[in-house]
């Protein structure tokens, strides 16, 4: 190492060091922390105590809530995730050409995921109100007796599928990224050939643009794991447990019941799901998602 | 062009013509659909309480209740929560961008050993969802006398993001080495390197980075919900959230008070529009 490349490397750790040490201490030092919490029991009062595997090998397989957790996390990714793929995708197909008052239009489909949050469930909650809410007095309009949504435990999951459309926005956004990075020259070419809007769409919009749907499923995934605010403000798990996603009864374990051990235990159990998912999506990447600048290179 | 392919031309036009027709007609009723729930809101803002459950609904309030919203912003100290809330986003831009800025700039333009493996892990950090440490933060920080204050909520930002230095970094590293080198000559050290050339070339990079920090910041609830305990510590969304959940639920004061506290991030959002819309991940040099 000559003295100029020393004095680089040095230069870059230290540019770098706000991340770095912020990782030790706000990522890899918690993480480990809560690793060793999950085999204790604590109510952050006395001292914990330690129990072993306790917390994942008998709490957790003996706790109905954490199955019902599970469960509504899982039926609410497998509903959520692919809905907002298809449908960010059909906004960003519809706004993708530069035609005359597009940009209004995609100010309208992005103009809510601005609101995410607080305001974004307490516009559902009213939207879904079983008596004055929008949804239900157009049922009515057209004779329909409309559910009372988020206070029945057999449609509350359901209804937070249902408002999740209003984030398609930022889906879109990244789908559009997407979309103006696919050569026109394809496209001519593929009319030159006679292909028409259908063959265009499956033979070169979707091949293009598998590593930008490669990265919304991922990023969709890791948010509808992590749900919380919406089920929070509108039902807080409620009714019967029906809404009790993952993340909020994890909230509830450490910071309701004081349970920080077996809360830690949860997230590291959350990590795992996270973990493995993700990377479990990163091999099938081989399969489906298609690098433009792979061919150029062999 | 012969007088043949002329004629062909005409029912060609007449097609893409039709299209267009039926991609408005199909835009419009999706814009119908989106803007509905936002003028639902509006509209029952303004409502007296005999329209609120009006069946059927009352589009337009008649008479307007304008007083809603000063009834509904002074139930509860909403201007104390606002001035939290600008305290925590406006710390939280400063700490992400100042952070970020120089963290990026070493990921993109620095050579050393190790960068590449650190680099990945970086981007590994971006999976990480922020429940998996909460738990072991609340302690260290509850170790710290630090619940029930602002800076668990703005120091951890000057510790940079992961998603917001990868944005940069991609920026950065299109900077053209010319520049740079010039600057080197004329003897800048690394600092003045960043402020005298990174920086003004890199100002709608930096402006995403402190939009998206001071909308995430205004947006934010778990955090401020397990940090901040006494009520004038509240910041507008939490203040919101304890409005929903106090005694029974006022609709029109509901709506008017959460209208009142997203229009500030709405404003910001019309006033930015171009880097929202147009330049998140475009992240070029051009223009």
């Amino acid at each position: 190492m000559t003295p100029a490349q020393r004095r680089e490397a040095v230069s870059f750790y230290l540019t770098i060091s706000p991340w770095l040490i912020g990782f030790i201490l706000l990522t890899v030092g918690p993480m480990l922390y809560s690793l060793t919490l999950s085999f204790t029991s604590w109510d952050l009062f006395g001292s914990p105590i330690w129990i072993g595997l306790d917390n994942y090998l008998k709490e957790m397989p003996s706790d109905p809530r954490f199955w019902q957790s599970v469960k509504v996390t899982l039926i609410y990714t497998a509903a959520y995730v692919p809905l907002e793929l298809v449908g960010g995708l059909g906004l960003a197909l519809l706004v993708r050409n530069r035609i005359r008052g597009i940009r209004i239009f995609r100010t309208i489909f992005y103009l809510p995921t601005v609101l995410a949050g607080v305001a974004f469930a307490v516009v559902w909650l009213w939207m879904l109100n079983p008596r004055g809410g929008l949804i239900n007095l157009a049922l009515e309009q057209i004779g329909i007796i409309g559910p009372r949504w988020l206070l029945d435990p057999d449609w509350a999951l359901s209804a937070l599928i249902l408002m999740s459309f209003w984030g398609w926005g930022r889906a879109m956004i990244i789908y559009l990224a997407g979309l103006q990075g696919i050569p026109d020259v394809l496209y001519e070419s593929a009319s030159l050939d006679g292909a028409n809007d259908w063959n265009k769409f499956w033979h070169i919009t979707i091949p293009m643009l598998s590593p930008t749907i490669f990265f919304n499923l991922i990023l969709s995934i890791i948010n509808t794991f992590q749900t919380f605010t919406n089920a929070f403000v509108t039902t807080d798990g409620g009714p019967l447990d029906a809404t009790l996603f993952f993340v909020l009864y994890l909230y509830k374990q450490a910071f309701n019941f004081r349970n920080m051990g077996y809360a830690s235990a949860l997230a590291w159990v959350l990590f795992i799901i996270i973990l493995i998912l993700t990377l479990v999506i990163f091999q099938t990447q081989r399969f489906w998602v298609y690098y433009a600048g792979e061919v150029k290179d062999e | 062009m012969n007088k043949q392919d002329r004629q062909q031309d005409v029912p060609v036009m007449r097609l893409e013509r039709m299209r267009l027709v039926l991609r408005y007609i199909l835009l419009a009723m999706t814009a119908f659909l989106f803007l509905l729930p936002l003028y639902w809101m509006i509209s029952s803002s303004l409502k007296p309480a005999y329209e609120i459950f009006a069946n059927p609904p009352v589009w337009i309030p008649d008479p307007p209740q304008w007083q809603n919203y000063r009834q509904a912003l002074t139930e509860l100290p909403f201007g104390r929560y606002a001035i939290n809330t600008l305290i925590i986003a406006v710390g939280a831009v400063i700490g992400h961008v100042v952070s970020c800025i120089l963290v990026a700039y070493g990921f993109a333009r620095l050579r050393a050993p190790g960068k590449r493996v650190l680099f990945i892990i970086l981007l590994a950090t971006l999976m990480l969802p922020y429940p998996v440490v909460m738990i072991p933060q609340y302690i260290i920080f509850s170790e710290l006398n630090w619940v029930n204050s602002f800076k668990p909520l703005i120091v951890p930002t000057f510790f940079g993001n992961a998603f917001f230095i990868f944005l940069l970094r991609q920026f950065f590293m299109q900077i053209p080495n010319d520049l740079i080198d010039a600057a080197k000559m004329d003897g800048a050290n690394l600092l003045q390197i960043i402020w005298h050339v990174i920086i003004p070339i890199s100002r709608s990079a930096i402006a995403t980075v402190a939009i998206f920090t001071f909308q995430f910041a205004w947006n934010d609830f778990l955090a401020p919900l397990i940090y901040l305990q006494d009520q004038s510590k509240y910041t507008l969304m939490l203040g919101l959230s304890f409005f929903r959940s106090s005694f029974e639920v006022n609709w029109p004061y509901l709506m008017a008070a959460s209208l009142s506290v997203a229009a500030p991030i709405i404003i910001l959002f019309f006033i930015t529009q171009r880097a929202f819309v147009s330049g998140i991940t475009t992240g070029s040099l051009k223009e």
